[in-house]
């Protein structure tokens, strides 16, 4: 049996140690929002963040998380409202939508270590994100745009 | 015109120290010898001074380190290399400060603890990661006399004394290179030739080849 919270919520889950934990989040857990892309570490669809840092879940087996934090794009925030969520929607940028779960994950690491990134630092952190759609103008605005935002409300970074 | 009252002493403190440095010396080098403290369990270092074996044992550790699964992890720019063609990484990650990538781009969000089943997968490892920014160990490019150099020079090893260099050939990201998972390339030679010709090439000086052989 492994233990891991996801979401702030505690899971025993019985499961070989050595299954991705994308199959976890998925097939065990049932949270749906990340999802499978390319399944070696490539495209970042399944990006989630295991004790804050944006993993490829598709190729990080469950043990490494075992006794560890682990949020989904279903955590981001209680309520929807991330600034990075906000943003998202204020400029409309998915298309079909299908990376999109991995694309905010990974932009809230970023602002998280760098409120207020110029466009190489968001080149940088989102190199890794692929989207057949081609929405890359849309999501370096909108992270702009979540920047601003999250300036404005004073928040604390997520 | 002053006179130096004190110069009998200062003779006097002059000899002493050097006759101090002599003793030290003769204490630290016997026979040709040097040797350095090793931990309990590791190799020690004696060195035995022959320019000739030292540099033919060099030429083998160079093969091996501008081999693909050495030199992809000490590149001349700031994104690490893949592949028998030492292509720059796909996606394009950064070195960053200590050298582990940069905010949803460290090495360790794809680079697992182990390495990924399937062919030309993320290698895994425990502590992936490429040399850090202020002191970046580029292999890329480099002659053998560049990299002779490089290694022997504190500055630009890590800070690291030829003890430790001696020990390094047995640290878990180089042996990784013998482990680099499918459809990857093994450097040229075993890891245990590897460690003979970069221990012989350590205990017979550490020489660099020439500049221009």
């Amino acid at each position: 049996m492994i233990r891991l919270t996801v979401n702030q919520k505690t899971h025993k889950v019985d499961v070989d140690p050595d299954m991705p934990l994308l199959w976890v989040i998925r097939d065990i857990i049932g949270l749906t929002g990340t999802k499978y892309g390319c399944g070696v570490a490539q495209c970042g669809a399944c990006v989630v963040h295991l004790n804050g840092e944006a993993v490829r879940s598709c190729v990080t087996k469950v043990s490494r998380a075992a006794n560890q934090k682990i949020v989904t794009i279903e955590g981001l925030s209680l309520h929807n409202d991330h600034p990075l969520q906000q943003a998202w929607a204020e400029i409309d940028v998915p298309q079909c939508g299908y990376c999109q779960s991995g694309q905010l994950m990974s932009a809230a690491v970023l602002l998280k270590e760098n409120p207020q990134p110029d466009d190489a630092a968001i080149d940088a952190a989102m190199s890794g994100n692929l989207c057949r759609c081609g929405t890359y103008p849309r999501i370096r605005k909108a992270i702009h745009r979540a920047a601003e935002l999250q300036q404005e409300a004073g928040k604390k970074p997520f | 015109m002053p006179v130096n009252h004190n110069l009998p002493v200062r003779t006097f403190s002059v000899v002493t120290g050097l006759f101090g440095l002599f003793a030290l010396l003769s204490f630290s080098i016997r026979k040709g010898h040097i040797e350095q403290d090793a931990p309990t369990g590791h190799d020690s270092l004696m060195i035995v001074k022959d320019s000739a074996a030292s540099v033919k044992a060099f030429l083998e550790v160079y093969n091996v380190l501008m081999s693909p699964r050495c030199m992809n992890c000490h590149p001349s720019g700031d994104v690490p290399l893949q592949g028998d063609d030492n292509h720059l990484h796909t996606m394009l990650p950064q070195r960053g400060k200590d050298g582990k990538g940069v905010y949803a781009m460290k090495c360790a969000n794809c680079h697992q603890p182990t390495n990924t089943p399937g062919e030309h997968t993320p290698p895994g490892n425990p502590n992936w990661h490429l040399p850090p920014a202020d002191m970046k160990m580029v292999f890329q490019g480099k002659t053998p006399h560049e990299l002779a150099k490089q290694i022997m020079d504190p500055a630009q090893n890590g800070n690291k004394t030829p003890q430790q260099l001696l020990e390094h050939a047995h640290d878990g990201l180089v042996v990784a290179a013998w482990n680099p998972g499918e459809g990857r390339t093994l450097p040229p030679m075993t890891h245990d030739a590897f460690v003979k010709a970069w221990t012989t090439w350590l205990k017979t000086g550490g020489f660099a080849p020439q500049a221009n052989p």
